[in-house]
Parts: structure tokens; C-alpha cells; sequence
């Protein structure tokens, strides 16, 4: 089992999630959160005082896939999340060692 | 059934209305003698005593309607308009604390002007007898609230010009509220709330009812009263008593208490504009009943204060926001919510002394003055964090002068016949600018005399931790937003 942790920008998380689904992923969560690549900050003025803002907000997705499913789903992410500019995100890959479903306690595969 | 029961109603009320007139014809009228025609008169004479009874009382049904419409909307400017200006402006950890600050004043100012307060500001008559300061006529509400006459067996209504003293006090007790509520906004985030509460005690009893009687109550700032400083200041709504006082003491406060920490290396940005501008907007409204209601009844300068009002809020948000628009490249929000306040402050003084057009141009002025007042403070070295001496210190003085300039006789013909301002021949300006003059140093003096004492005694600011927990937390035990 892999965890997929993809960071996207916000307009382009309906059609991850729809992409997803269609290719059988049936769970996923998602946190608002701020950061930075290549992107660069912007700056904001108030009453004259400039601050410069680095921290650029981006939708991170989280899920867990069979090892089967990895590569289907990197591609779908990829393919729904791009625009061709920067500030597109990021997609990391982790090994996961165990899932487990809270309602049932099923393990493993079957907990995905 | 309604339409039965509404003819019901018409049908008793024609009956009702027609007993009088078959009663009067039922009497005889070929008996007429000289007793029967001084009655005729004696009972026109009190007819007429009493259409005009019934005239006074829709005056004062007029004026007093008005009067606490507008009582309502001042209080409105505290909070929610106030809390909500700045509540958006500081970080999010400090929300809470500063709409505490507004509202626990809405509360603390109230008893003080019940207690004392109205009596220090307005007691004493106007002759000239109390030129510093009130007396004790109206402790406690003696002489405000009704009393029982037993030599004539009938309630005294205390009258104060056209309105109940009930009705005055209480609109004045507004502007009682929210001027050490404005000082709020330059120790935000940093001062421990119970000095701020005896900084306002002390500061509404020493500072601020002293001013309001020299320029409200005959004293020594008041136009045309003997003994007035270069023949006083013409000040309608608060230019001085409430901008000026308010920012200037606010600009002390600020470097007294030092700047919020991690000023110029931490993020400060204002958590939330949305309130911001929602609440300029109702400070906008609230201002209607400042400034116009400061006419204290209902008339013909009643309506050029309320257009001059908002003419001046109007240029003011359009100036401010076209200023960042040709300097920054964008106009911003807190511009447009900060011009709208910035021109309210400005014609404050003025409003019910100058038409329309001055005030179009008063308001753009203070728009672009205070903005670049504003962006001033950071390179100055200051940290009014909410910039309460920006818009209201350098707006009111602005407004005040600009009152020596445009005020016209046209609309209030104060000084009778004489003109006014310096545009029509007049010598005002001199007054105004003495009075500025006046209200700066003795807010200087008086909020540093009052500071170094609340220093003295519980300190000024929180502790540095507890400034980085935020206010919420570490003086009210609460959070503002508790998102699951």
C-alpha cells in the first residue's frame, strides 16, 4: 500500500476528486494548507504597511492506494491537476504499512 | 370576518364622533346674553391654549423622536460599528479582546455618566460661571430625571432646549462611549485589559468632561462665551472634543506603551476585513445620528448635517481609494472603509456649519491626508496599531481647521449676521486654530499624567508571553473562533 499526498491548487480539487473517483478511488481526505516552491509569495499592502506573503495557499489531498492502483492514480492526478504553470503543486509517495477500517476492523486491502 | 369587524369599528367610531354635535345643538341658543359671550370668549381663549399645548407636544414628539433615533444610532458606532472596524483589524488571537474593549465601555462609560459624568461635562449654566468644568447640578441624574413637585402637585420634566435632559444626557453619554473606545485602537493587542478600563475611568473624568464643558457648556472653548479662548471654537458634533482628544491621547498611548511585539518582523495583517468593512459602513450610519443629531432637534440644519455627512464619508472613501489606486496600483478595501471614516472625522466640526460642496472637498482632503498619515507611522517609528491618531487625530484637526475655512453664517448664523469662516470674510479660523492648539496639549498632558499613574499602579501592558498567547486567551480565557 502507498499514501499519495497531493498538493493542488484549490480550483482544480473538484476535478482530482471526480477524476478519482471514476478510476475507483473511493476515499480521500483533504487539508487547506500554505506553502512554498518554485511559486512565488505575493505582497499585500494595509493602510501602507507592505507584508510580504510567501506561504501560498494549495488543497492537499490524501490517499491510500493498493500498490496496483499507484500508478493509475498518479497519472489521473496529474492529468486533472495541471495547468502547465507554476504553482501546480506537488505529488509525494509513501510507503504505508497498514490500514485498518474502524467499523469492521478489516485490515489491509480490504480497508481501503 | 376582518372586513365585519373593521365596519363594526368605523360604524361606533362615526357614532362616537357625532354625540358631541347632536349634544350642542340640543342647546339652547335663543337665550344669548352677555355672561353666554364671555363664555363664547373665555372658551376660544382655551381652545386656543390648547392647540397650541397640542402644537408644543407634536414639536416635542417631533424633536425628542428624533432625538433618541439618533441616541440609538451613536451607540450603534461603539458596537457593533467600532468593534467590528476593529475587531477586523488585529490578528486573530486578539479579536475578542478588542470587542470587549468596545463593549465593556458601552457599560463602564454608561455608570460613570449616570453617576457623574453628565454633571461634570454639562452642570453649571451657561453664563460663563463654570468655565473649566461642570458642577455637581446633575449628580445622580438630580435635576435629569423626572421628580414629583409637591406645591403643585403635578411631575417636573426636566427640558434641556427642546428635548427631555433625559433625551440629552443620554445622547451625549454615546459620545461618552465611544471616544476612549476609539483610544482602544492604538494599544490594541498589548494593553491588560483592567488598565485599560482605569485609563478610561480616569481618562473620561479628567480629560474628556473638562473638554466636552469648554466647548459644549459655555466654557473656555465654547463660541461667543465670555472669557472664550480667541472667541472659541465652532465645534458641531466632536471635531475636538471627541477626534482630536481621542487621537491625540491615542498617539500618546501608542508611544508610551511601546510597539506590539514582533511589530515590523511578525505577520500583522488584519485577520479578517470583512468585518472591517462592515463596520465602517455602520459606523457610516451611526454617524447620521452623531452628526446630525448633534442640531439636538429637528429642523432645516438637521438635514444640511446629514448631507454634508455623508457627502463628506462619500469623497472620503473615493479619495482614500483613488490615492492607492495612482500610488500602490490597486485600491484596497481597507481604503475605501478608512477613507468613508476618515472624511466622517473631518466634517464632524463642520457639520452643521458648511454646504455641501466644502464638504465634498473636506472629505476628499481628509481621504488623502490621513491615508498618507497612516503610511507615515511605520517609518516614524510608532506602532498605533489600529490607527487611531492617523484617522482620527489628524482627521479632526484637519476638519477642525478646515471649519475656519468654509464655515458660512449660511447655515448657522451663530454669530449673528457676522461671517464665519475665511472664505466669507470671517475670523473664526483664529478660534479654531486655538482650540486645536488647546485640545493637543491638554490630551498630551493630561492622558501622560494618567498613563505614568495606571502605570504606576497595574502596569500598562500584559506580559510578553501572554501577548504572544494573544488577549482572548490570556485575559478573557476565550477564543474567538473555535473551528472543528
Amino acid at each position: 500500500m502507498k499514501k499519495i499526498e497531493a498538493i493542488i491548487r484549490h480550483f482544480k480539487l473538484e476535478d482530482v476528486k471526480n477524476a478519482l473517483s471514476e478510476h475507483g478511488i473511493a476515499g480521500m481526505t483533504i487539508t487547506e494548507v500554505r506553502g512554498f516552491g518554485r511559486q512565488k509569495g505575493h505582497s499585500e499592502t494595509y493602510r501602507g504597511t507592505e507584508y510580504a506573503v510567501d506561504f501560498v495557499p494549495k488543497v492537499k489531498v490524501e490517499v491510500a492506494v493498493s500498490d496496483d492502483q499507484l500508478q493509475a492514480a498518479i497519472d489521473t492526478i496529474i492529468k486533472a491537476a495541471q495547468t502547465g504553470q507554476i504553482g501546480d503543486g506537488k505529488i509525494f509517495i509513501s510507503e504505508l504499512t497498514e490500514s485498518i477500517r474502524i467499523r469492521t476492523g478489516e485490515t489491509g486491502g480490504e480497508a481501503l | 370576518m376582518v372586513q365585519f369587524v373593521l365596519l363594526l369599528a368605523i360604524g361606533s367610531v362615526l357614532a362616537a364622533s357625532q354625540l358631541p354635535t347632536e349634544a350642542s345643538a340640543q342647546e339652547p341658543v335663543d337665550n344669548a346674553t352677555v355672561e353666554d359671550k364671555t363664555g363664547q370668549m373665555a372658551d376660544s381663549v382655551s381652545r386656543v391654549d390648547e392647540a397650541m399645548a397640542k402644537a408644543d407636544e407634536a414639536l416635542l414628539a417631533g424633536h425628542n423622536g428624533w432625538m433618541l433615533t439618533c441616541t440609538a444610532l451613536v451607540l450603534f458606532m461603539t458596537a457593533p460599528g467600532l468593534a467590528m472596524f476593529y475587531g477586523g483589524l488585529v490578528r486573530r488571537k486578539n479579536v475578542l479582546g478588542v470587542i470587549m474593549q468596545c463593549l465593556f465601555l458601552m457599560g463602564l462609560m454608561t455608570v460613570l455618566w449616570a453617576l457623574y459624568g453628565y454633571s461634570l461635562a454639562f452642570g453649571g449654566n451657561d453664563e460663563g460661571e463654570n468655565p473649566l468644568i461642570g458642577n455637581g447640578q446633575y449628580l445622580f441624574m438630580h435635576e435629569v430625571a423626572r421628580s414629583w413637585d409637591a406645591a403643585t402637585n403635578t411631575p417636573i420634566e426636566p427640558m434641556e432646549g427642546s428635548i427631555p435632559r433625559l433625551t440629552h444626557m443620554l445622547f451625549q453619554g454615546m459620545f461618552f462611549i465611544i471616544t476612549p473606545a476609539l483610544i482602544c485602537g492604538a494599544f490594541a493587542e498589548r494593553m491588560k485589559f483592567s488598565s485599560m478600563i482605569l485609563f478610561s475611568i480616569l481618562w473620561g473624568t479628567f480629560v474628556y468632561c473638562p473638554l466636552c464643558h469648554w466647548v459644549w457648556d459655555g466654557g473656555i472653548l465654547a463660541f461667543g462665551a465670555d472669557g472664550a479662548i480667541a472667541g472659541g471654537a465652532l465645534d458641531f458634533a466632536g471635531g475636538t472634543v471627541v477626534h482630536i482628544s481621542a487621537g491625540v491621547s491615542a498617539l500618546l498611548c501608542a508611544v508610551m506603551i511601546g510597539p506590539r511585539k514582533g511589530q515590523g518582523t511578525e505577520d500583522m495583517r488584519p485577520h479578517n476585513l470583512t468585518y472591517t468593512a462592515l463596520g465602517a459602513a455602520m459606523l457610516w450610519v451611526g454617524w447620521f445620528g452623531f452628526n446630525a443629531g448633534s442640531e439636538l432637534l429637528s429642523d432645516h440644519l438637521t438635514a444640511s448635517a446629514f448631507c454634508v455627512t455623508h457627502f463628506a464619508a462619500a469623497a472620503g472613501a473615493l479619495a482614500w481609494a483613488c490615492y492607492e489606486w495612482i500610488t500602490q496600483g490597486k485600491p484596497s478595501v481597507l481604503g475605501v472603509a478608512s477613507g468613508a471614516v476618515a472624511g466622517l472625522v473631518c466634517i464632524t466640526p463642520a457639520a452643521g456649519f458648511v454646504n455641501p460642496m466644502p464638504a465634498l472637498l473636506m472629505g476628499a482632503l481628509a481621504g488623502v491626508v490621513c491615508c498618507i498619515a497612516c503610511s507615515l507611522k511605520s517609518r516614524l517609528g510608532y506602532d498605533d496599531s489600529l490607527d487611531a491618531f492617523g484617522v482620527h487625530g489628524i482627521g479632526g484637526t484637519l476638519g477642525a481647521l478646515l471649519t475656519g475655512l468654509f464655515a458660512t453664517r449660511a447655515c448657522w448664523d451663530i454669530a449673528e449676521g457676522k461671517p464665519l469662516g475665511l472664505f466669507e470674510g470671517g475670523s473664526v479660523l483664529t478660534g479654531q486654530i486655538a482650540a486645536v492648539g488647546v485640545t493637543w496639549i491638554f490630551s498630551i498632558v493630561g492622558t501622560f499624567i494618567l498613563l505614568k499613574i495606571v502605570d504606576a499602579t497595574l502596569g500598562l501592558r500584559v506580559s510578553s508571553a501572554d501577548e504572544q498567547r494573544g488577549l482572548d486567551l490570556s485575559e478573557h480565557n476565550e477564543e474567538g473562533y473555535i473551528l472543528f
